[in-house]
């Protein structure tokens, strides 16, 4: 009775870190437009998105009856196995955070089943047909969904408000930025932190503390709410720097297109039933805006290294599952070896992101965007990651971007250069920390 | 394997139509509010009215969206 309660204390400890990077993962979804282009500040633009996130939370009508969709047989799921897969899904989730790219989270959690899963009871509790239809489509179409719309919609923008005074509709274009931001964020929180709430329902039913088919529970709606709002407020500026800054240069019309054209297909394809990530629609969306100004450029280097990591998401995070899983089977002391491990390697991910901090202060500076070297790359892989992971990762990590389209922008860059290298050597601060003194050489 | 083509064919093109119509209606909406200024009288008028009927129309999809969410 005691290895279930430790046990699933931990599985729900677990399923709440998950949220949390959830949460400060996708941020950048509904946020790196609309902090690239000016429309809000940085930190307004995240406290607004955590607002939204915890609201949404508590709409949710339905809560999520299962956790894969269909993907796994959860007939009979061990609790270990749900833990084992939450730590492969965390531990992408922070070292695609580290790079700098966004990668689905669902995907994430997908992959982390499936491994733990095979791991668990073999190769036919995968409904191979189920991942086709529910992760490699989607993954291929909402990009090519969200970027053609968002393509369209920019040509359409700029054809008709070429004609008014730039400045005049400036102020048009943000609050327009701001609505669609605020849909996706609401829309983020009604359909992430049901699937933690889902989790821990199915986590809490399989201990036998709840009898199946019952709702959550207050506090796990609270605290699952909770969990992906503080993550979101928190912010992963890194990759919110990778898909404002680093893909395309947003021009307020660009980044409003962006938005509504992910806002709509979002919605659209949960409202239909052909769920869509909403990071791919989003990384779609902003890639289509760039190609649709006229003279805009899509960092394609960027976009490749994106697309590859799209394509680990699953078996990477699948591999670190399926060991977890391994570790688990082996009894209480296997679980809490591993969940040593998720905390070493996330710390250890954590020490490498401070070499070269990006916070609220820097997020918008193009320059050293994914500036990682190869070798820390390397070092930042956490233990339980296999070492075919490690050098596909390091050979993902995003280049220093291409060069500026923009003369002002180019300008800001230049100026930018030694402060980004003085942040690099000065003891970093926190990331909630305010503005830093060195900021002013910037502005 | 079942692949629903249906599905992905109507979330690609109410993304497309939403999209476009919504953007296209706005950026109308900010045109038509600079024209206000710059015009006098009756066109100001005129132009007003146009801004605000294409602002509600996406504020109408707004709540629409909210509803998606929330139902």
């Amino acid at each position: 009775m005691e290895h279930i309660t430790l046990l699933l204390g931990i599985v729900i400890v677990t399923a709440l870190v998950f949220d949390f990077t959830n949460g400060f993962h996708d941020t950048a979804n509904a946020m790196a437009t609309t902090i690239s282009t000016g429309a809000l500040r940085p930190k307004t633009a995240v406290a607004m998105s955590a607002v939204l996130n915890l609201v949404g939370a508590f709409l949710s009508v339905e809560v999520a009856k299962t956790i894969s969709g269909g993907i796994i047989d959860e007939e009979g799921l061990r609790t270990e196995v749900i833990f084992a897969a939450l730590v492969g899904a965390i531990l992408w989730n922070l070292l695609t955070w580290l790079l700098g790219l966004p990668s689905s989270s669902s995907h994430a959690l997908f992959g982390g089943l499936i491994g733990a899963a095979v791991m668990s009871a073999g190769w036919s509790s995968v409904n191979g047909s189920t991942v086709v239809t529910k992760v490699l489509i989607p993954a291929v179409a909402a990009p090519v969904v969200a970027g053609l719309a968002a393509m369209l919609a920019t040509r359409l923008t700029y054809a008709i408000g070429d004609r008014a005074d730039r400045k005049a509709t400036a102020k048009g274009y943000r609050a327009g930025q701001i609505a669609s931001a605020g849909l996706v964020s609401l829309a983020h929180g009604t359909n992430d932190a049901q699937k933690t709430m889902g989790i821990i329902t199915l986590a809490l039913v399989t201990g036998g503390v709840l009898s199946p088919g019952s709702n959550p529970p207050m506090w796990v709606i609270l605290s699952a709410g909770t969990a992906i709002a503080l993550g979101t407020y928190l912010g992963g500026w890194r990759i919110i720097r990778t898909l404002g800054k680093g893909l395309t240069d947003l021009a307020p019309p660009q980044g409003f297109a962006a938005q509504t054209s992910a806002a709509t297909a979002i919605l659209a394809s949960s409202h239909i039933g052909f769920s869509l990530s909403t990071t791919q629609v989003c990384s779609g969306a902003v890639m289509g805006s760039g190609l649709g100004r006229r003279g805009g450029v899509v960092r394609w280097s960027t976009a490749t290294r994106m697309l590859v990591a799209w394509c680990l998401t699953l078996p990477a995070a699948g591999l670190v599952g399926a060991g977890a899983e391994v570790l688990t089977k082996q009894g209480t002391w296997g679980t809490v070896v591993t969940g040593a491990l998720l905390l070493a390697g996330s710390g250890t991910i954590w020490v490498l992101s401070r070499r070269k901090p990006v916070t609220v202060d820097n997020v918008n500076d193009l320059d050293g965007v994914g500036d990682i070297d190869a070798a820390e790359a390397d070092g930042g892989v956490p233990a339980e990651s296999p070492g075919v992971v490690t050098a596909a990762i390091a050979a993902v990590a995003p280049p220093p971007a291409g060069p500026l389209v923009e003369a002002d922008a180019a300008g800001t860059a230049g100026v930018n250069t030694p402060v980004v290298e003085l942040q690099a050597t000065i003891p970093a601060p926190d990331t909630g920390s305010a503005a830093e003194p060195t900021r002013p050489a910037a502005v | 394997m079942k692949i629903d083509w249906a599905a992905l064919g109507s979330v690609f093109g109410v993304s497309l139509v939403v999209t476009v119509g919504l953007v296209g209606l706005f950026t109308l909406g900010i045109v038509g509010l600079t024209k206000k200024e710059s015009a006098r009288g009756g066109s100001a008028v005129l132009a007003a009215t146009g801004a605000y009927a294409c602002f509600a129309a996406c504020a109408a999809a707004v709540a629409y969206g909210i509803h998606l969410i929330v139902v």
